[in-house]
């Protein structure tokens, strides 16, 4: 019985971790499956989003506001408007200039944009990792035997809550939106869809600023849930969404959904039955070997040469 | 309405096409057809905007279109297919035919997030055209499949309702009997020439099928390696010494 409560709790812990780098992953694969490039800003841009959270929770704080669905929902939507326009932004900077040419050189771009936006924010905020308000405190327990206990606190259940209020909305969103229409027919045949007059330059905005939006709501969830956030914040969690968007098949959204599942549970399982110390291990050996096996992933089509 | 003048296109030491000139008036079909190779697609290609030509002028209505981007091109009614079906796969029929009216819709990154009067208004007008299309040219049953999964015939004519919603003055079709058996390229003859009567609209054809291209051609224009080699009616080409030998090799 205490070894099911266990295995319950990683669980929990698991698919806690693992829909945020679903969230995050979103964006990773949204751009891949349009101009089948790989933003290495995406991380950055997430960071950026639980530092703008920070800052407007503070700043809401001093301005005594105390009713916490108000600081979240402006918290959200402050992190979501500025995440939304540095993904614009990166894309109008550093990549639109750089497309269409050698595979290389926008992933070059990529890494470049990274490098800056980490250090802006260093030189911005400072180095030194700043504590974020545990807003959402507490939780409840259940389920005990022996000296284990089973929990899941709050902040827990409202990650769950969002994440899939926020995946169901994308999903709705693509399928049946005209902008959503769109982004499938330009992710198709991006030549056909520019012949067809529709403005492909402005969908694949949208993608950059739908995927930066969603991260933006993972920056939030996850500053509160680990409670600080510093420069480096979305170096790891953008590796691992990453990770998260191959290991489904990057270019399918239910890919990095269910990928990030996938990686969230393996890491919370690899903590909590060998070492915390090997989570990191495991999910890029995972990665090493999904890129070995299937390289197209779970849900990946096979790449089709485009005429 | 479209005037072809002195058309050059140089690929590195390649002439592929050396002063072409071709027009097209209102409610007119117009042929291209000669041997393989002889660069009846460069000269699409050229018209559509995919290449800039190293050389002449295309006017559409009066206005330089040559170089110009294909978008640019194709927002002025100038519309065009491939000789390969070139459909979104993965999306259904009737989606094939609403992204393409795309932009004749409010765009806006929220319109869609609420389902406004005005959102929901344009999405009707926009389904009622593709419906009427659907039903045209026979695929009304097909609107909820996947585009990839239809028959070969069955996706040609896809082809040519999701150029005809977008509204085009002027239809370019790159081979579009290729591939079809005779009952179908019969099928399609009769859609072409309906597009002239019905909807005012004009084609030019690059077409192999010669049945076809002498059964429905106004005008027919012969290039070989890249040059001109005869313009004129049906009954001209067919009798024109040039084209015979360009074809059949000389005697």
């Amino acid at each position: 019985m205490q070894d099911l409560l266990y295995f319950g709790q990683q669980l929990i812990n698991g698919l806690t971790i693992g829909s945020t780098y679903a969230l995050i992953a979103i964006g990773y694969t949204m751009v891949y499956g349009i101009i089948g490039m790989i933003n290495f800003a995406h991380g950055e841009i997430y960071m950026i989003g639980a530092y703008t959270a920070l800052i407007t929770i503070t700043g809401l704080a001093t301005l005594g506001v105390t009713w916490l669905p108000v600081i979240l929902l402006i918290a959200l939507i402050c992190a979501m408007i500025v995440s939304s326009s540095m993904g614009w932004a990166v894309e109008r900077v550093a990549y639109r200039p750089v497309r269409g040419r050698h595979r290389l050189i926008p992933l070059i771009s990529a890494i470049g944009m990274s490098i800056f936006l980490q250090n802006y924010v260093h030189l911005a905020q400072g180095s030194r990792n700043i504590g974020f308000p545990a807003l959402i405190e507490g939780g409840f327990q259940f389920g005990s035997s022996g000296n284990f206990q089973m929990s899941i606190s709050w902040i827990q259940i409202v990650i769950f809550v969002t994440t899939f209020v926020c995946m169901t909305a994308l999903s709705l969103y693509i399928s049946r939106s005209r902008i959503g229409r769109a982004c499938r027919a330009v992710s198709q045949d991006l030549g056909m869809a520019n012949l067809l007059g529709i403005d492909t330059n402005r969908i694949i905005s949208a993608t950059f600023v739908i995927g930066a939006a969603l991260a933006a709501v993972a920056g939030l969830l996850l500053g509160m849930y680990y409670g600080s956030v510093d420069p480096l914040f979305g170096f790891i969690a953008g590796l691992k969404a990453f990770t998260a968007a191959v290991l489904g098949g990057i270019g399918s959204i239910p890919g990095a959904m269910l990928g990030g599942l996938i990686l969230g549970i393996a890491e919370s399982m690899t903590s909590g039955y060998l070492s915390g110390e090997y989570k990191d291990v495991v999910s890029f050996g995972l990665l090493i070997l999904i890129l070995l096996f299937k390289p197209t992933g779970l849900l990946g089509k096979p790449e089709v040469e485009k005429i | 309405m479209l005037e072809v003048q002195n058309l050059s296109m140089r690929f590195g030491g390649l002439l592929a096409v050396d002063q072409v000139s071709l027009d097209v008036q209102e409610h007119e079909i117009v042929s291209i057809i000669g041997p393989n190779g002889a660069g009846k697609t460069t000269v699409f290609n050229c018209m559509s905007g995919f290449y800039k030509p190293s050389g002449g002028k295309i006017l559409f209505r009066g206005q330089e279109i040559q170089g110009k981007p294909d978008y640019r091109i194709s927002r002025l009614g100038l519309v065009r297919t491939f000789q390969h079906v070139r459909l979104f796969g993965r999306m259904t029929v009737v989606e094939n035919l609403m992204v393409a009216q795309h932009r004749h819709l409010n765009t806006n990154l929220l319109s869609g997030l609420v389902a406004t009067p005005n959102y929901r208004a344009r999405e009707q007008k926009a389904l009622d055209r593709a419906s009427y299309w659907l039903e045209r040219v026979g695929l009304m049953e097909m609107a909820n499949r996947e585009a990839g999964n239809l028959a070969y015939g069955q996706q040609r004519r896809l082809e040519i309702a999701r150029c005809m919603v977008t509204e085009p003055q002027l239809l370019m079709l790159d081979e579009p009997a290729a591939g079809l058996n005779p009952a179908e390229t019969r099928d399609l003859d009769q859609l072409i020439i309906s597009l002239k009567e019905d909807y005012n609209v004009s084609v030019v054809l690059i077409e192999h099928d010669m049945s076809l291209v002498m059964g429905i051609s106004d005008r027919i224009n012969v290039i070989s390696q890249g040059r001109p080699l005869a313009s004129g009616t049906p009954d001209e080409i067919r009798n024109n010494d040039d084209v015979i030998k360009a074809y059949l090799g000389e005697a």
